[in-house]
């Protein structure tokens, strides 16, 4: 079990130069805080892409019945 | 397409009908601990999936990561502690263990014990609420009734706590399906607990505006005495949605879930459930989840900001109020006129007026809502 909750990544040094005069001018805390909340916003978009609805045909069915009972549909 | 669910998956966890049957039929042969609807409601929601991705009650490294950084120990957002409490005397079971999760005389979940630890009150109640004030009713349950144990693991949903408004219940898998069947592909979510005025409906058809349908989540669970009863406030937005709106851009079904009134913090977690349900928008009002004078009118607002990964849109309204010289319902940024020529809408007014049966001004409730109101014996909790 890994006690501390950072790791370190290598960036190109330009780069980190670049992040770090654009965050002085935003609410960002470090140039660590803007790639955290940049990173997760990228990850999240890719994971978004790789989704199936998790109900079968059969299931489907089951579903629109009870949905048509209710007077949803 | 609807949202996708918080964290990639649907949860679905159901035991399948013989394991019900097993276990109804050798229920003392388990352990169990004795939940309260709280726990029982929250069981429901992993069950169904309203809280994708938790498939069971916290374990202390979820638990953590939550109170420090409002994230599960996988890094998806998460906000509110969604646990088990025990007061550890004659603990009769132990990591491994199936346990029930017995509510009243209902046997609600089984869970596969993973961790039972204790946790600090003090860093628990400052980091959810922002205080340790006992007149904050969050922070009163985790001194006052809360245990000094946690026990964590994942559950399967065995029966649900009774639920007198089945009719009024849709499953997030069945809102995805009725979206889809209604050709939504952009849903705004709002969340409720009180009969609704025209400031409420107006912030629901400005949202609608820009999207396909709403989705209006009225919260059942424990009321504060003085409360609309939830039967009314069914019925109130039954005859609200009947005459106001366009067929098939609204759907009205219940969520069951007891609140927290930790105001931030809980605006991101009722926007992560109305995600799991379908909605890819949610409206985010004026102390959204507060109590007292606890949280700045905009603070559920600000905390959106540091989520950028969410995958459910928050949409921020103001107050909307009546005002006599635009004629209409209106708000800060499109009203140039004086608080004189405006009314507010007050929960504290609706009540007296329908508590004295006082004839309310259509311009604070719908005449047909009103009359639900008026008509009912006992309105109030
Ligand atoms: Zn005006």
């Amino acid at each position: 079990m890994s006690t501390s909750k950072y790791t370190t990544v290598s960036i190109p040094r330009s780069l980190y130069n670049r992040i770090k005069r654009l965050v002085e001018e935003t609410g960002f805390k470090s140039v660590s805080d803007y790639v955290t909340y940049v990173l997760r916003e990228v990850v999240a978009m890719h994971e978004a892409e790789k989704y199936e609805e998790p109900f079968s045909e059969q299931d489907l069915e089951e579903i629109k019945k009870r949905l048509k009972a209710l007077g949803y549909i | 397409m609807v949202s996708k669910p918080h964290g990639g998956r649907l949860i679905y966890r159901v035991v399948s009908d013989n394991r019900r049957e097993n276990i109804l039929s050798s229920m003392e042969e388990y352990p169990w601990v004795k939940v309260g609807v709280r726990e029982a409601y929250d069981a429901e929601n992993i069950g169904f999936g309203v809280y994708s991705p938790l498939d069971g009650f916290m374990v202390s490294d979820d638990l953590d990561h939550v109170l420090s950084d409002m994230r599960l120990s996988n890094d998806i957002p998460w906000t509110i502690p969604i646990v088990v409490s025990l007061d550890g005397r004659d603990l009769s079971f132990g990591v491994g263990d199936e346990v029930l999760l017995i509510y009243g005389e209902t046997p609600v979940a089984v869970m596969q014990v993973e961790d039972i630890y204790k946790y600090d009150k003090d860093y628990y109640a400052e980091r959810v609420f922002g205080t340790r004030d006992l007149a904050h009713p969050g922070v009163y349950n985790v001194y006052r009734e809360m245990g000094d144990l946690l026990v964590g693991g994942r559950i399967e949903l065995v029966n649900p706590a009774p639920n007198p408004y089945e009719k009024y219940y849709l499953r997030p898998i069945e809102t995805r399906v009725l979206f889809r069947e209604r050709g939504w592909k952009t849903v705004v979510g709002f969340q409720t607990r009180n009969a609704p005025h025209m400031g409420h409906e107006y912030v629901q058809k400005t949202a609608l505006s820009f999207v396909d349908g709403i989705f209006i989540n009225p919260v059942i669970g424990r009321k504060k005495k003085g409360d609309f009863r939830d039967e009314v406030i069914l019925k109130a937005y039954t005859e609200l949605v009947r005459h106001y709106y366009p067929r098939d851009s609204a759907v009205l079904s219940i969520v069951r879930y007891e609140m927290r009134y930790a105001g931030p913090r809980e605006a991101i977690h009722h926007a992560i459930m109305r995600k799991n349900f379908g909605c890819t928008h949610f409206i985010v009002g004026r102390d959204h989840a507060g109590v007292g004078n606890f949280y700045g009118p905009y603070d559920a607002q600000e905390i959106f900001k540091e989520f950028p990964d969410l995958g459910i849109t928050p949409i921020f309204f103001r107050e909307f109020f009546y005002c006599r010289r635009c004629g209409g319902i209106v708000h800060e940024k499109i009203c140039p006129h004086d608080e004189g020529d405006r009314v507010r809408f007050s929960g504290t007014y609706v009540r007296n007026a329908i508590r004295n049966r006082e004839a309310i001004p259509p311009y604070i409730i719908r005449p047909e809502v009103a009359r639900v109101l008026l008509s009912e014996p006992e309105p109030f909790v």
